[in-house]
């Protein structure tokens, strides 16, 4: 660890509020760059499959 | 040599065999990403000394140099990208194409906004007009100019043919960025990476820096994969190996980032 206090560590003495601020943005734009990819895809199978399902019922009873 | 280029050219030309592959890499991928990312953060924000003269604004160096690298990257894949839509009309790249730009823009805007956070402790203000800033805000308005037009002509196709031809235009503006620095007078300092030469930082910042550089393009590719495999459900879902690959799993249970194996 290159800092003495985890205080320390926060305030970075003085530069802490642009360090900090920096990566929550990159965290932030990191996540949500992974994170809504996967939300849409998610929801897309799921409204396709229910598509599917609702198009395969009735050709099931009519064999039935 | 013909035959194998034509065969790997229609190979990538099919969106089943990109769902295919790009399933079975993702989770490597996110593991080297996530790997790195965490590790290159850790050291960089605790572990990795202060610059002398900077102090420990420095810190910013680990976010700001990959972004802004990754942004200039994602914008030279995004033009090749368009050279081959526009000659062979490929599916797949244009699907990339429409991957590719807003994982671009947000890189070039973290390191616009990095960089106006770094300057104010060390330069003393938020921005100036000089040329390697501007050409990096022209950066980020190319990125949106593309997104809006894939967004606003409703034929992919056309909408790809379209922003592919903005995307090789702007093409100009990537060595303006690169050369900015060496042409112009500026408050912005000189590469940090040079690919001939040795580096001119010290061991201990300049392997953090490399780890989240491997960390950046990694958690690249990853996020261009699934924002890819997401287009091409899209533009697939009428196909037969959609219809089956939906079959095959449950909706409840659907994870993206397992492949198809139909």
């Amino acid at each position: 660890m290159y800092f003495a206090s985890f205080a320390d560590f926060l305030s970075m003495q003085g530069h802490g509020i642009y360090v900090w601020a920096s990566y929550a943005l990159g965290l932030v734009l990191i996540l949500a760059n992974l994170l809504v990819p996967i939300w849409r895809t998610r929801r897309l199978r799921q409204r396709l499959q229910r598509r599917l399902q609702s198009t395969a019922a009735p050709a099931k009873e009519l064999n039935s | 040599m013909k035959d194998t280029l034509l065969r790997w050219f229609h190979k990538w030309g099919s969106p089943k065999w990109f769902y295919d592959l790009s399933g079975r890499w993702m989770p490597w991928l996110a593991g080297l990403s996530l790997i790195c990312l965490l590790v290159g953060s850790i050291w960089a924000l605790a572990f990795a000394p202060m610059d002398y003269q900077q102090g420990n604004s420095f810190r910013i160096i680990y976010l700001h140099v990959p972004a802004a690298i990754l942004a200039q990257s994602a914008y030279m894949l995004l033009a090749i990208l368009g050279v081959i839509t526009l000659v062979w009309r490929m599916k797949m790249t244009e699907i990339l194409a429409t991957a590719c730009a807003p994982i671009g823009a947000s890189m070039t805007f973290l390191a616009l906004v990095t960089g106006s956070l770094w300057g104010v402790p060390t330069w003393g203000t938020w921005w100036i007009w000089d040329a390697r800033l501007t050409s990096m805000l022209v950066l980020l308005f190319l990125y949106l100019g593309i997104m809006a037009l894939q967004d606003a002509i409703r034929d992919p196709s056309s909408a790809a043919r379209a922003s592919a031809i903005l995307a090789i235009v702007g093409v100009i503006n990537i060595p303006i960025i690169k050369y900015s620095v060496e042409w112009w007078y500026t408050l912005h300092q000189p590469a940090t990476f040079k690919l001939t030469e040795k580096p001119a930082m010290p061991m201990e910042m300049w392997l953090p820096l490399l780890m989240m550089l491997i960390g950046f393009y990694a958690f690249f590719a990853w996020s261009l994969l699934l924002r890819a495999r997401h287009q091409v459900l899209i533009r697939e879902q009428k196909t037969r190996w959609v219809t089956q690959l939906l079959d095959a799993k449950p909706a409840t249970k659907s994870d993206p980032s397992e492949s198809a194996k139909s």
